[in-house]
């Protein structure tokens, strides 16, 4: 039976690849979707080619605007979070102090929770404080739940590195802050980087908390929502295919100028 | 190399005392700590502690709520919606073993089988997320259609039969089932199982495999005794990551269910921006957190592997 025997040799392989296409196959259809021109207001079933959605991506009233806000919201929350989650990495990694476990389960407990106990525990305080839900209350509640995900990440690195590199650049009569700049950062670097385009991804993509916590405010992933219920416009997926794009275009671009300067090292 | 050619500044008098000259301020890791910890405890425990409260004050949204201490909130809330707690926590126990399932060959794959294809499988694995879930998960409704490719397939495979019978699906049709909604879960959270099954997968050093092989164990042997063994951190870190967030989605069960497969955070949602019956939303959500900080606890005492947190 050489082909039982073949399929046994591969059948990791071919798991593994049947899996890969179950993750891939709602990306295939959003981008096959953008291409339609649905009938009634539902973008579900395929009906004819068409282009239009991707000349006028912005046709839609109040998708672009909700996209904007989105953006707007993502980028303050990756400077906030990167930020404070990085000055916490450095004190837990540098400093012995007080509190350390408390410090410790404060930045896990975030991560170990549901979403919806988050996002409905903030509503209570916002409410109780009789703030006006909208943009901050969002922003706030972003730089909350992405600060765990930066101080894991910055943590991970500056643990690596070695401590002798800074000593000797003090040996060297560099100042403190001379130090910190050119040489702690610097290796720090791609750990924080790693953080913010994490806070990125969450902050942009999150649907939950800003749900409960949002007012009047209309983020982009709460416009798709909203559109399940009324119908849902083919530029949603055109957003979405263009999005996917660009995730897989600074990859590919950031892992061949990674090759290039490893293969220069060598 | 201007440090070279410059003169050293003169050298400090001896200093008796032995303190490390780099640690200059004994407060600077309290002030590096103190706007991020100030956040988190304002906006993530301060928050924890007003739900509390919520969850036994009585009154209305017109008169204002008071504290009453009245417990019985949680009593009646548990009885309306228990029905919901354990769906809840049968969907996500399916969909994070069914990810478990379907993300250890892949994540086997990526690292010991992928060779030179093992950073473009990455990247496919990353990348969905960067387009939004909402629109992901609407896709299934595309794919799941009752006149689709898939549900015929099923259908004339007489698949739907017998899981009509184990009342999964229903009317020869997947969406708007429990199937449905677990197949959402499971997609939605597959990410988060594989990666640490890569991370803990890549660190297996290659030998132990050879050595295996030497003293005549046959693959499946080697996985059971060797492979999987060391995968734990891995499996606990992905069944974590799976299932609490799969415990308390509203988005699969709204978006690919009906009202017969409302999980526990529809309820929350519902209570909170509908119905606006605050002390019963605080109360569920009280409990929905103290069930899983009970089972994750639980869990990983069991598992041995506390060093992981």
């Amino acid at each position: 039976m050489p082909f039982v025997n073949w399929l046994k040799r591969r059948l990791v392989v071919i798991a593994g690849l049947l899996t890969l296409a179950y993750l891939l196959l709602p990306n295939i259809v959003v981008t096959v979707f953008s291409f339609n021109q649905p009938k009634g207001r539902f973008n579900y079933e395929w009906q004819q080619f068409s282009t239009a959605a991707w000349k006028d991506p912005c046709g839609v009233a109040d998708m672009c605007g909700s996209l904007s806000i989105s953006l707007q919201i993502a980028v303050w929350a990756t400077v906030g979070a990167t930020i404070l989650g990085t000055m916490i990495s450095f004190a837990l990694v540098r400093y012995r102090f007080r509190a350390r476990g408390a410090v410790n389960s404060l930045i896990f407990l975030p991560m170990a929770m549901p979403e919806v106990v988050m996002a409905a525990s903030l509503l209570t305080l916002f409410l109780n404080m009789g703030a006006q839900l909208g943009f901050w209350t969002i922003l706030i509640a972003h730089i909350m739940f992405c600060l765990s995900f930066v101080v894991t990440a910055v943590k991970a690195r500056v643990m690596s590195m070695d401590p002798r590199l800074e000593e000797a650049a003090r040996d060297l009569y560099a100042g403190p802050v001379q130090t910190f700049l050119r040489v702690t950062l610097p290796i720090a670097a791609p750990g924080i980087a790693a953080g913010a385009l994490l806070s990125f991804a969450l902050s942009f993509d999150d649907f939950i908390i800003t749900n409960f916590n949002a007012g009047s405010t209309v983020t982009f992933p709460m416009f798709v929502w909203g559109s399940a219920q009324r119908g849902t416009p083919v530029q949603i997926n055109v957003i979405g295919t263009a999005m996917f794009l660009v995730a897989v275009f600074f990859v590919l671009t950031s892992m061949v100028v990674g090759n290039r300067r490893n293969k220069h090292k060598a | 190399m201007s440090t070279l050619t410059e003169a050293p500044p003169p050298l400090a008098p001896a200093a008796p005392e032995k303190k490390p000259p780099r640690r200059r301020g004994r407060f600077t890791p309290y002030w590096l700590l103190l706007p991020g910890i100030l956040w988190l405890i304002v906006f993530f425990a301060l928050p924890m502690v007003y739900q509390a409260s919520t969850s036994v004050q009585q009154g209305s949204l017109e008169e204002g709520y008071k504290v009453t201490w009245h417990f019985a909130t949680y009593w009646d809330a548990l009885a309306e919606y228990w029905p919901q707690f354990l769906r809840s926590v049968f969907y996500a126990a399916a969909a994070t073993v069914l990810c478990l399932l379907l993300g250890y060959p892949l994540a086997y794959l990526i690292a010991f089988r992928a060779g030179r294809w093992k950073n473009l499988i990455m990247i496919l694995v990353i990348a969905p997320f960067f387009t939004s879930f909402l629109i992901r998960t609407l896709a299934w409704k595309t794919i799941l259609a009752d006149n689709g490719v898939v549900v015929h397939t099923l259908n004339s495979l007489h698949v739907l039969d017998l899981t009509d019978w184990l009342g999964w699906t229903a009317g020869d049709r997947v969406l708007a089932t429990p199937l449905a909604v677990v197949c959402g879960l499971t997609y939605n959270f597959l990410p988060f199982m594989i990666l640490p099954l890569y991370t803990s997968l890549e660190r297996i050093d290659g030998r132990l495999h050879e050595a295996a092989g030497d003293l005549y164990a046959r693959p499946w042997t080697t996985f059971r005794k060797v492979t999987f063994p060391l995968s734990m951190p891995g499996v606990v870190s992905g069944t974590l990551l799976t299932f609490i967030p799969a415990a308390g989605d509203y988005v699969n069960a709204e978006l690919l269910g009906s009202t017969d497969t409302r999980m526990i955070g529809n309820v929350i949602q519902t209570q909170f921006l509908r119905i606006l019956d605050y002390p019963t939303a605080a109360a569920l959500s009280f409990i929905l957190m103290a069930a899983i900080l009970a089972m994750v606890t639980f869990y990983i005492r069991r598992s041995g592997t506390e060093d992981l947190v």
